[in-house]
């Protein structure tokens, strides 16, 4: 294996990018890229949890904006309730994240390849109305959190570098979380299903058990991130559950590298970066961004991290 | 005798309006390798499905060692001592060879349920997984992806994978299919040295293969078993001769 490659200096320039991040803004005195890069965070966070049943786990799921939602709804309605405590509102939005993987999951599980897709979607868009429908919390307008969630003084999310640092570590943890998981016996079985559901079988290993677990893993994971992005934007809505959004952490999955530990983040930055410049230049950014994001899907087979990876091979 | 290991009992299983398993039955006793042959579309592969659980029998009966297993899943019967190889090659193609038989050995030395632990690094399981690809001599293709083995070679990691869950008894689904003469040898002498160790059910097209290793025959023909014997027994029968042999220029050296 060689120690220098060009997919680890750009991984490593990204990550460093990332941590140095706050002191430019500080220097140059330039707010706006903290904010941009607080949501690219949080939802590279959601990329790259999608990232763990979608790449190594081989389940299409085209629901897992639900999960921002529930995380974030999680955070609003305790916060609407007086219940302002991040200690409570977080293993919340989690717990309900989990809870509703582990029945979606088994039931979208019975089902295979487009099947899945439609499913999960289906349950995605069920959440969404269910969400328009709540009318003690703001239903289609949406729910506006006044404060942010309170953890007794050891972290203020209401400063903007505290906060920053709070989701670049969430995010650096769930990467080393799914890094292990990914190596372990648990992530070997997962990719072997992917890889060949029938042999696994073969061999004694249950699929459907590994694979649910597998997505209420990775659910969790996103409704960390929606807790998250509740706070970044003091406001949650149905709109951050629509299937679009979804959509949206698929392409940033596709784009960045399918099945790579830095691939899900690579890509949420590079598509929100894009989408965000884009839209500076003109009204009409999405008739550029679709066109790029194709030709990349096209002729850089594996994503950016693929791209990277035969620049290595030469 | 004493109770056979493994006993199936008339069992069947349709297509439609085609009996693929017409009232089955066969033992195989412990230590034995029991050979099935027949034309193609006798339903040999049916019959390998329903005995790994692939495929459910409408009725009848399979059970291994005295417990009846014919509802059981296929994962449940790979623990209690069931292995199989494919006739078409299914490996995890882009896992390397010892990863592959890693795995198989995994699924029988505690739980799966590990999430932090580098499996790759547990010395017991790529231990297993080495001794397996040794014993089909294969040891130095370890860590190749599957997807860059031959077909012979990738023939021989099915059998390791097999190998690798510790069974009482293996069913190998055309091991010989699309190996060349050379190859075959091989394989017919490496199946020599597992017989020693495990129970075989061995569905083949390479007669002399078959009558070369099979302790006992049995002769399917239109989902039905119109003989069951020794070679010597299986080579005097009229209907057989009739059935299958007489043709076995075509079948034998199948392409």
């Amino acid at each position: 294996m060689k120690s220098f490659t060009v997919s680890k200096a750009v991984t490593a320039l990204m990550l460093a990018g990332l941590v140095l991040l706050p002191l430019y803004s500080q220097l140059t005195g330039n707010i706006f890229i903290m904010t941009l890069f607080t949501r690219i965070i949080i939802l590279a966070l959601a990329a790259a949890s999608l990232n763990l049943i979608m790449g190594f786990g081989g389940m299409m799921s085209f629901g897992h904006a639900a999960y921002l939602g529930i995380g974030g709804y999680a955070v609003g309605m305790l916060a609407q309730e007086g219940v302002g405590s991040g200690w409570i509102q977080f293993p919340v939005a989690l717990a309900a994240s989990a809870i509703y993987a582990l029945v979606i999951g088994a039931l979208s599980l019975r089902t295979r390849g487009v099947y899945f897709i439609m499913i999960t979607l289906a349950f995605a868009q069920m959440a969404y109305y269910v969400a328009s429908g709540l009318a003690r919390y703001g239903g289609d307008d949406g729910l506006t959190v006044y404060k942010r969630s309170d953890f007794s003084g050891l972290i203020n999310l209401g400063n903007r570098t505290q906060f920053y640092y709070l989701c670049l570590a969430c995010l650096f943890g769930v990467m080393v979380l799914i890094w292990r998981i990914v190596n372990s016996r648990f992530g070997l079985v997962v990719q072997g299903l992917r890889s060949n559901e029938q042999r696994m079988q073969a061999i004694g290993f249950p699929a459907k058990r590994y694979q649910l677990v597998c997505f209420v893993i990775s659910g969790t994971m996103c409704g960390l991130a929606g807790a998250l992005l509740a706070n970044n934007t003091d406001f949650v809505s149905p709109a951050v559950m629509y299937w679009t959004r979804s959509g949206d952490l698929m392409v940033m999955v596709i784009l960045g590298g399918m099945g790579t530990l830095v691939g899900p983040v690579m890509g949420a930055v590079v598509f929100l970066l894009l989408e965000e410049f884009l839209s500076q230049i003109t009204e009409y950014w999405a008739l550029i961004m679709g066109p790029l994001l194709l030709l990349i899907v096209l002729f850089g087979r594996g994503g950016i991290m693929g791209m990277l990876g035969r620049f290595d091979r030469g | 005798m004493a109770e056979p290991l493994l006993r199936v009992e008339k069992l069947v299983r349709r297509f439609g309006g085609i009996v693929a398993t017409d009232h089955v039955s066969l033992d195989v006793a412990a230590g034995e390798l029991h050979a099935i042959i027949g034309p193609n579309g006798a339903g040999k592969t049916t019959l390998i499905s329903q005995l790994t659980g692939h495929l459910a029998p409408h009725a009848g009966s399979v059970s291994l060692g005295g417990r009846d297993i014919t509802y059981l899943p296929a994962y449940r019967r790979c623990a209690l001592g069931l292995a199989r190889s494919f006739q078409i090659t299914s490996l995890l193609q882009d896992f390397t060879a010892a990863d592959n038989v890693a795995l198989a050995a995994q699924a029988h030395a505690g739980t799966s349920f590990r999430f932090f632990a580098n499996a790759r690094k547990e010395k017991g399981l790529r231990d297993a997984a080495h001794a397996a690809l040794d014993r089909v001599g294969l040891g130095h293709r370890a860590d190749v992806l599957v997807s860059k083995l031959s077909h012979g070679e990738r023939r021989q990691i099915e059998l390791a994978v097999a190998l690798a869950s510790k069974p009482k008894i293996l069913l190998l689904d055309e091991p010989m299919a699309g190996l060349g003469v050379t190859e075959s040898q091989g394989m017919v002498k490496l199946l020599q040295e597992l017989r020693k160790e495990v129970s075989i059910v061995l569905v083949e097209h390479d007669m002399e293969a078959v009558f070369a290793l099979a302790d006992r025959i049995s002769v399917l023909v239109y989902g039905r078993v119109i003989a069951s014997g020794d070679p010597a027994a299986i080579r005097g029968n009229d209907e057989v001769k009739r059935a299958y042999l007489g043709d076995q220029h075509v079948v034998t050296r199948h392409v």
